[in-house]
């Protein structure tokens, strides 16, 4: 099959939806002709103009709300926040207002919009251009959370969740823009909610995110030289959560390994861990549940120090490691 | 094209030539980071001043040294003006343990504390209302200090750029506002951001004076920050000064500048505010030709030894990873 990078996956899918549903339009900073801070949206100007493809001032609380009003009013906009951190100005419109917008009223008006944002260190960014902050969405009621880690998952992701009814926040890696997979050319839809098996495996579940999946493949290539057969599970969508795969793969396995990039205190990791262990697998662990995540620090700028603050492969084969040796 | 003549001005001859020096300082240190980019020696990102060093000296010239200074990502050029070790600032920039700031902020967060550089700032209008906050703690410490916040064009369109410019006027706070209209927020031209031209007509609405000049004259810039900062200073309040200049480089190092055209640069590298200012001190007998060149080889020799120092200093010691988050 055709290999694309994860950029052109999204791409192909913004293009595919915009072509098929004249309510989808496309608004953000620099998302016109300089393509966007990582070039996702190159061409799309060209293709849609500029009634469709909407750049806008440096505005992210007003673009926001831009998109809740249209998004209640017949339209499906699709918002680019250029780096995840800024998502922090446009908190009160999504916490506030778009989340439970639906609810307040009664559910006489959904709110169809979806959020994109580039995500996570390792480009020299240093610390307000390099945040994970998906955990914070995950607690709202109301906002669904979707986190791909390949251009096949990111396409169907994508398109899925420009159909849903619901505001979604669309979590890209930085570092996978570039990466390569197959992806079909037509259109398809990966649901949310339906976790993935990425590798199967008998002694170790890894459930990692975004781009700790790549760095959990390879760990898992190097420790089955070893001897050691992990199982890699990509949640793909952290809200709505397969909370079903992920326990009965820690059942069959009997050890698990959540890793992510975000901070680990008060990150997604608690909550898998918390769904694992009030679930049956608990009864079928061997060894207490392990979290491998980035520090508690904001991301250095010092290229050494960045490398350290959050997981690399080395650290989760390490760290499977160590769980074999706790029983 | 012909290039106004400055004005005559109230600096001395030596204030005068120390400005030229630190125009050259700044140009010097952006090629030189230019350079360390291109040649991977640096990683990350940067945003360069080249073309708008009159706006930091003159401004930089008319603050007292125990002024407060709070700017922008393209802040290298304003950290320089307001008197920072060259070398400490250099290792900060290739993130050394002996930097700014420990090798923590980088090339976006260069602060400098002791001399009232209270930091640059990675988030589009993040620094205003902490400017605001430096001033009222000014006011309530009955001290005679003033805040200067610089910030682009981008920022102007930001919601807490207009809270912040409230507060400043109600309570009349010593706070300095001055915008560097570089002509593009990113790729978004200023024509097409905003429906009010020039942008200091913004201060009417807050009732504070508003005044744009020629942000590569740097006597202008200097004049008008000196009156402004009477103003703050003897409880008048605060300005807003916007400074209309250019920006010669991309915005940072991902840009292909589609949005403006080669022609425009030219006209603007015409009216280079290092040339300028060089000439007139030539014409009007404070220097010679001869003179302005050792300035620039001074200035140029400055940097080539901040970077042997940065060079030669040792990385952050990756044990302390954890320090420095909280007091
Ligand atoms: C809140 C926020 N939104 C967006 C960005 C991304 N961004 C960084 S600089 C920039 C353009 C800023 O333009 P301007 O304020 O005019 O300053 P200039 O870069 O021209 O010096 C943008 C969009 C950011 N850093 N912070």
């Amino acid at each position: 099959m055709r290999e694309i990078t994860f950029a052109e996956a999204i791409r192909e899918a913004l293009r595919l939806e915009m072509r098929r549903d004249s309510r989808v339009f496309l608004i953000g900073e620099d998302i016109g002709v300089y393509g966007g801070a990582f070039g996702v949206t190159i061409g799309l100007l060209e293709e849609f103009g500029t009634e469709r493809v909407r750049d806008t001032p440096i505005s992210e609380a007003a673009i926001t709300g831009t998109c809740i009003g249209a998004a209640i009013t017949g339209m499906r906009p699709v918002m680019e926040i250029q780096f995840m951190d800024f998502i922090a100005l446009a908190m009160e419109q999504l916490v506030l207002q778009a989340a439970k917008m639906r609810f307040m009223l009664g559910g006489k008006v959904s709110v169809p919009m979806v959020l994109r944002t580039p995500a996570g260190s390792g480009t020299g960014a240093a610390a307000q251009h390099s945040e994970s902050l998906e955990a914070w969405f995950v607690h709202i009621p109301g906002l669904k959370v979707v986190m791909p880690s390949t251009p096949h998952d990111a396409k169907g992701l994508l398109l899925a969740s420009m159909r849903d009814n619901n505001p979604v926040i669309f979590v890209e890696h930085k570092l996978l823009y570039k990466t390569k997979g197959s992806v079909p050319e037509d259109d398809y839809e990966v649901p949310l909610g339906v976790a993935e098996v990425k590798r199967p495996g008998r002694d170790v579940t890894i459930v990692a995110t975004s781009i700790m999946i790549p760095r959990a493949l390879s760990a898992a290539t190097k420790l089955a030289a070893e001897g050691i057969e992990v199982e890699v599970v990509d949640p793909r969508t952290l809200k709505p959560l397969d909370t079903d795969t992920i326990s009965a793969s820690v059942s069959k396995t009997g050890r698990v390994l959540i890793v992510h990039e975000a901070c680990k205190t008060g990150g997604i990791g608690g909550e898998l861990a918390a769904q694992i262990a009030e679930s049956d697998a608990l009864f079928y662990l061997k060894a207490p549940i392990k979290r491998l995540a980035g520090l508690d620090i904001p991301i250095p700028y010092n290229r050494t120090l960045e490398r350290h603050a959050v997981p690399q492969e080395e650290n989760i084969v390490e760290a499977v490691r160590d769980l074999m040796a706790a029983g | 094209m012909t290039i106004p003549i400055l004005q005559a001005t109230s600096l001395t001859q030596s204030q005068q030539i120390e400005m030229l020096e630190q125009m050259y300082r700044i140009r010097a240190f952006e090629e030189k980071a230019d350079e360390l980019f291109a040649l991977g020696r640096v990683h990350g990102t940067m945003h360069l001043s080249i073309g708008q060093e009159a706006v930091a000296v003159g401004a930089g010239a008319a603050l007292k040294p125990d002024d407060y200074v709070l700017n922008h990502h393209r802040g290298h050029g304003h950290c320089i003006a307001k008197g920072a070790d060259i070398n400490f600032m250099m290792a900060e920039f290739m993130g050394k343990a002996t930097g700014l700031c420990k090798g923590r902020g980088g090339s976006m967060h260069i602060a400098d504390v002791e001399r009232g550089n209270l930091g640059a700032n990675g988030i589009v209008a993040g620094g205003i209302p902490i400017a605001v906050g430096v001033g009222l703690s000014v006011q309530m410490q009955r001290q005679s200090r003033v805040v200067l916040s610089l910030f682009g064009d981008g920022a102007v369109n930001e919601g807490v750029f207009h809270e912040s410019m409230n507060l400043a006027a109600i309570w009349k706070l010593p706070v300095v506002f001055l915008c560097e209209n570089n002509q593009y927020a990113m790729s978004m031209p200023v024509a097409r951001a905003f429906p009010i031209h020039p942008l200091s007509k913004r201060a009417c609405a807050y009732d504070m004076p508003g005044e744009t000049v020629d942000g590569n004259d740097v006597f202008a810039v200097h004049e008008t920050v000196q009156r402004a900062a009477e103003r703050a200073r003897s409880g008048q309040g605060p300005t807003f000064i916007e400074c209309v200049t250019y920006r010669w480089k991309g915005h940072s190092k991902s840009d292909q500048q589609k949005y403006r055209t080669r022609e425009e640069l030219e006209q603007w590298k015409a009216k280079d505010p290092i040339q300028r200012f060089a000439s007139y001190l030539i014409e009007t007998r404070q220097l010679t030709a001869e003179g302005v060149e050792q300035i620039r080889k001074r200035a140029s020799d400055t940097i080539e030894e901040a970077l042997r120092f940065a060079e030669a200093s040792p990385e952050p010691d990756v044990n302390t990873i954890l320090e420095g988050v909280y007091a």
